[in-house]
């Protein structure tokens, strides 16, 4: 068991030193030295910048050595926490970046509940009811779940709360809480609106989970033990319940690896429409004014979570099932 | 997918009574999976309307009553205007609408137009209008439909206009040409891609199949839509359109393959270890006549069913990627780039209409995974 969980961190890692790549690659990208941009930003506002803090700014960078003594650079900061400094806001990366972040995990993990929770007792009954009515109707909301972008979903429910109430339903607190330290005040006013994004970004989810657990269940329900169990007078009840749900259940942990990409990326979307203060919006104004530094930590740390999501979702699943302990492959 | 196209004899368009027992020993197997696909009937609406959608696409010059970048300046934000078939007591054809009459509220400077029920139009078909080239070819200015020009040169918007009085109904059009293009473009460079890394990954496997499926594990981790905010954002901005629309399609294949490459490789997996294989190899077949005369038309349906399925995520990608202002920009249009003006709440607010390229949006999104679910349950023909 434990080296299994060993296995798989230590799985983990080079992964994210291709990330780490993918991300300096993408600081590196825009043509131009940001240095230079920087400096003439500066004296555009009237600023002077003195030949030593220039100097001080290459030394940081490491401007003008070669790439992979860069790319060195910035990896040793990121273990100590350090991701550069955002030229745009001028202050480091991490300050912006952890209240962002930290409300971007709390929406894709109340997604996952969410989706866990709806999915789970819809799907049981869709299988145990095939072909019913219910069962069709909810084949066919799973399918509009699936076929409807979330931002769509959210800019038109947006539009359609502010014509029909009069409410803007954006944000995740009242602009007056804006950069406000958190209070328990803040705290509860982020929880009466964070339902919305939660529900939107777990739409499509849900849909393909009710979808999976239903075919999963299916699969179970006509092997002979079920028979078997349904023979010996067991309850109905108790048939799904204790046997095939069961077993149907371990995909629906093992999905979570690649559900929580699809989900980081619509809560980044989702939350560029409805603005909410996480990543998506910084991210999306990081990259239009070109703000490197700002831009290759989101997205090194909006995979880092994924990757660390997928970790989990492993080893939840080897608890669940120990057929995989024991034959050693990883569940992919 | 049409069953001529395979080689299948003519009139095989088949009726339900054809698929009498003997008939179905006999039959090929693409035979088999377009009578299963038949009977898969949400498959069956969904490829029409995808057939109906690239039709539209493909001539969206003729279906559009204007030229998508022809402006009015006093006639910004027109609500969708109604085509009658009956008003005023009597019943019309052609059906007929109405002029507008502009006023401004003196308070609040919103902008509301009323029908000026004194003059009807009548809406006319295969009109001439704006002039046009059809794919730098054929030069006409026949339109599906209009009013014809008229000596007041009343103009008809049936979805409305934007903020600049650009008629949505061609915008759509045109953007649809744009928008389903990539997806059919973006998913045959996934493809190709898709079968060169699938292919030889699952054929030969070893060291080389290890490596290939950590690279594909590593990049399905990696949330696409920061991926590709982040790598859009990076395109030089002095590119031309055409530039940048085929930035954007190997942007989007360059996760798109991944997929792909799994189905493949999957089916290669498969296959290989089947005795037809065992038994081309042993009568002297080379690799090449192994894999494309022998396996490849194993699984060609399975791969139609996937690129059909994959094909609306890359659609979804462009108009997310345009909706964000880092894909596709004007003065291309696609669905994107339309939906790109019903950012602002405010605007939504005053004109909804302008939302509805998501309608498109999302019927074309369903149609292609009904139809994919259809094929992929058809690919299989043997099965149960």
């Amino acid at each position: 068991m434990l080296t299994y969980i060993l296995r798989r961190v230590l799985y983990a890692i080079p992964t994210l030193v291709l990330i780490t790549i993918v991300s300096f690659a993408i600081i590196e990208l825009p043509p131009g030295d940001y240095l230079s941009s920087y400096v003439a930003q500066l004296e555009a506002r009237g600023e002077r910048v003195s030949g030593e803090e220039l100097d001080a700014l290459k030394q940081r960078y490491g401007l003008g050595a070669p790439i992979y003594t860069r790319y060195w650079k910035w990896v040793t900061g990121l273990v100590r926490g350090d991701f550069g400094v955002s030229f745009e806001w001028n202050r480091p990366v991490s300050e912006l970046i952890y209240d962002r972040l930290g409300l971007t995990a709390a929406i894709a993990l109340l997604s996952t509940a969410f989706i866990w929770a709806v999915a789970l007792p819809i799907g049981i009954y869709s299988a145990t009811h095939q072909y019913s009515l219910s069962d069709y109707i909810f084949t066919f909301f799973g399918f509009l779940g699936v076929g409807i972008p979330d931002f769509l979903l959210a800019l038109v429910l947006l539009w359609w709360a502010w014509s029909t109430f009069g409410v803007n339903l954006g944000g995740l607190y009242p602009i007056d809480y804006e950069g406000q330290p958190w209070t328990w005040a803040k705290v509860f006013e982020v929880f009466k609106r964070i339902w919305l994004p939660m529900l939107i970004i777990g739409t499509s989810g849900t849909a393909g989970m009710i979808r999976t657990m239903r075919a999963n269940l299916l699969d179970e329900l006509r092997q002979p033990y079920v028979i078997t169990a349904r023979a010996k007078g067991l309850k109905e009840r108790n048939v799904t319940l204790k046997y095939p749900v069961r077993i149907a259940l371990n995909p629906f942990i093992s999905t979570v690896g690649w559900m929580l990409p699809g989900l980081i990326s619509g809560a980044t979307i989702v939350s560029i429409v409805l603005s909410l203060p996480t990543n998506g919006p910084m991210l999306l104004k990081a990259l239009m004014s070109q703000d490197m530094y700002l831009a290759g930590s989101f997205v090194f740390l909006l995979s880092a979570l994924t990757v660390v999501g997928t970790l989990i979702s492993d080893i939840l699943l080897v608890l669940v099932d120990p057929r995989i302990r024991y034959s050693g492959a990883g569940s992919r | 997918m049409t069953a001529n196209a395979h080689g299948m004899p003519e009139g095989s368009v088949v009726t339900a009574h054809a698929e009498t027992e003997d008939t179905i020993f006999v039959a090929s197997q693409w035979q088999l999976m377009w009578w299963r696909f038949r009977k898969h009937r949400l498959a069956n609406i969904g490829a029409t309307v995808v057939i109906l959608f690239y039709i539209g696409a493909i001539f969206c010059e003729f279906w559009a009553p204007y030229d998508p970048n022809t402006y009015e300046r006093n006639l910004t934000f027109v609500p969708p205007m109604k085509v009658y078939l009956h008003s005023e007591g009597q019943f019309h054809w052609p059906p007929v609408t109405y002029g507008l009459v502009r006023t401004r509220d003196p308070e609040t400077y919103i902008i509301t137009y009323e029908e000026d029920r004194s003059v009807a139009y009548p809406l006319r078909f295969f009109v001439k209008g704006d002039s046009y080239r059809l794919w730098g070819l054929l030069d006409s200015d026949r339109h599906f439909f209009g009013l014809g020009g008229g000596e007041d040169d009343q103009r008809v918007y049936v979805l409305g206009t934007d903020r600049l009085g650009r008629d949505m109904f061609s915008r759509i059009f045109f953007g649809s040409r744009i928008s389903l293009s990539i997806g059919l473009l973006g998913v045959f460079i996934s493809l190709v891609i898709g079968i060169i890394a699938g292919g030889f990954s699952g054929y030969l496997g070893g060291v080389l199949d290890e490596i290939m499926q950590r690279i594909i594990e590593f990049l399905r981790s990696i949330p696409t839509i920061p991926l590709w905010m982040a790598l859009s954002a990076a395109l030089p901005r002095e590119w031309s359109t055409v530039q940048r629309y085929f930035a954007i399609v190997v942007l989007l294949s360059l996760i798109g393959w991944t997929g792909l490459a799994r189905v493949v490789r999957g089916r290669f997996l498969a296959i290989r270890e089947e005795d037809f294989v065992m038994a081309a190899r042993l009568q002297g077949a080379n690799e090449s006549r192994i894999v494309f005369r022998h396996m490849l038309p194993s699984f060609l349906s399975y791969i139609i069913a996937s690129v059909t399925l994959s094909i609306p995520g890359m659609i979804l990608g462009e108009t997310s990627l345009s909706f964000l202002g880092l894909g596709l920009r004007p003065p291309t249009i696609s669905w994107g780039v339309l939906l790109q003006e019903a950012q602002n709440l405010q605007t939504v607010a005053l004109a909804p209409w302008l939302l509805i390229p998501a309608l498109f949006v999302v019927a074309a999104i369903l149609s292609f995974n009904f139809m994919g679910d259809g094929l992929r349950d058809a690919a299989d023909p043997y099965s149960r």
